[in-house]
């Protein structure tokens, strides 16, 4: 590593590393499953540069897959992406004296685990009085994470288009969404969420334009808040608030 | 299971997707000023939002077509449950598919 570099840049770099062992699978799978789904080698790199965010790129593939309706895979990018609206709120503090340009740089490599490393590190102690420093640290995060990303979407295009159809590699992505759900149910109102998505998922399965799908989404959080309202398994509760969702869902 | 939209479709696709995402993570990094929160219904929603969507996107595809032993105890769903377990006791995405795969494959084989 150059040491020119930046010091809270390298920090970043080195704390991202461990977190690569979840991200590299993940990566590999999203290229996989582009080119089993039909999109060529460029529209699946295409899919990784421009979205840049693993869970709704795989489900974009699945239901494009499906020959889903394009406004359904849209709308699903978005959905699964919302999430962000609580990041870029809770960490736009620390950008603010940035220019307007170097901000949208560093919207764009938001992702969960560069978010919650930033943080992290932004309200710790040492940097506590200075909300103001350069952004070198999440860079050093987030960049890393942008790199390895586009590059095990790179391999796992080539590694998808050598494998024989009977490997049934394309199953990767059911099971990576099965990853990020099980973690996601960690409460009663949460188990409420899913098992009414699913229910309502299911039954709408073969309803046009996949809205089987948006339904199951949509009651599925109804749901969840609903539960959490009426204070299904809980016992103290914590006056409501929402809470921070776990940073670690949805890409690790 | 591969599509039958045109070059077309698809770039419209990552482009819409891309641009709707990107304007998601810019929001409040732009707006840092005149607009500091996210409402408290909106987080209370977006909680739930990973487990109503992959549940959501999931549920069809383990869903069984019948009522029937054989429609119920398929390949994918024996790898599903392999999937879960592993997704249970490790949280981890390279122990959930390898359990899944290896579910998939050792009922193609038994089955």
């Amino acid at each position: 590593m150059d040491s020119r570099l930046p010091p809270d840049l390298r920090d970043g770099v080195r704390d991202t590393l461990p977190l690569l062992l979840g991200i590299v699978p993940f990566a590999l799978v999203a290229g996989v499953a582009g080119v089993e789904a039909g999109l060529t080698p460029l529209q699946t790199v295409g899919l990784s540069v421009v979205v840049f965010a693993g869970a709704s790129q795989l489900a974009a593939i699945d239901l494009l897959g499906r020959d889903a309706a394009l406004v359904t895979v849209v709308l699903t990018v978005v959905v699964i992406n919302l999430r962000m609206v609580m990041y870029s709120a809770s960490i736009a503090p620390y950008f603010r004296r940035l220019s307007a340009r170097v901000r949208a740089g560093c919207a764009y490599v938001l992702t969960d685990q560069a978010y919650a490393l930033a943080l992290a590190r932004y309200t710790s102690d040492r940097d506590r009085d200075s909300d103001t420093r350069r952004p070198y640290y999440y860079l050093g995060v987030a960049l890393t994470l942008w790199i390895v990303w586009q590059a095990g979407t790179v391999v796992g295009v080539v590694f998808g288009a050598a494998v024989p159809d009977d490997w049934r590699l394309g199953f990767a992505v059911p099971l990576v969404f099965l990853a990020l759900l099980v973690p996601a149910v960690s409460d009663a109102p949460s188990l409420a969420a899913a098992v009414v998505a699913a229910v309502v998922a299911t039954v709408g399965a073969g309803l046009p334009f996949n809205a089987g799908l948006i339904a199951g989404a949509l009651v599925g959080v109804v749901a969840g808040v609903g539960a959490d309202r009426v204070g299904v398994g809980r016992d103290g509760g914590d006056g409501g608030g929402g809470g921070d969702p776990d940073p670690a869902e949805g890409h690790r | 299971m591969t599509t039958t939209y045109g070059p077309l479709s698809i770039w419209a696709v990552i482009v819409a997707g891309g641009v709707a995402t990107f304007a998601i993570r810019l929001s409040f990094i732009h707006l840092f000023g005149r607009i500091d929160e996210v409402p408290p219904w909106i987080q209370r929603a977006l909680v739930y939002v990973p487990a109503a969507v992959f549940a959501a996107l999931v549920a069809p595809d383990f869903a069984p077509a019948a009522a029937t032993i054989e429609a119920v105890v398929r390949p994918e769903v024996v790898g599903g449950l392999a999937a879960v377990l592993a997704a249970w006791y490790t949280e981890d995405v390279l122990w959930t598919v390898g359990a899944g795969m290896a579910g998939l494959h050792l009922a193609r084989f038994l089955l």
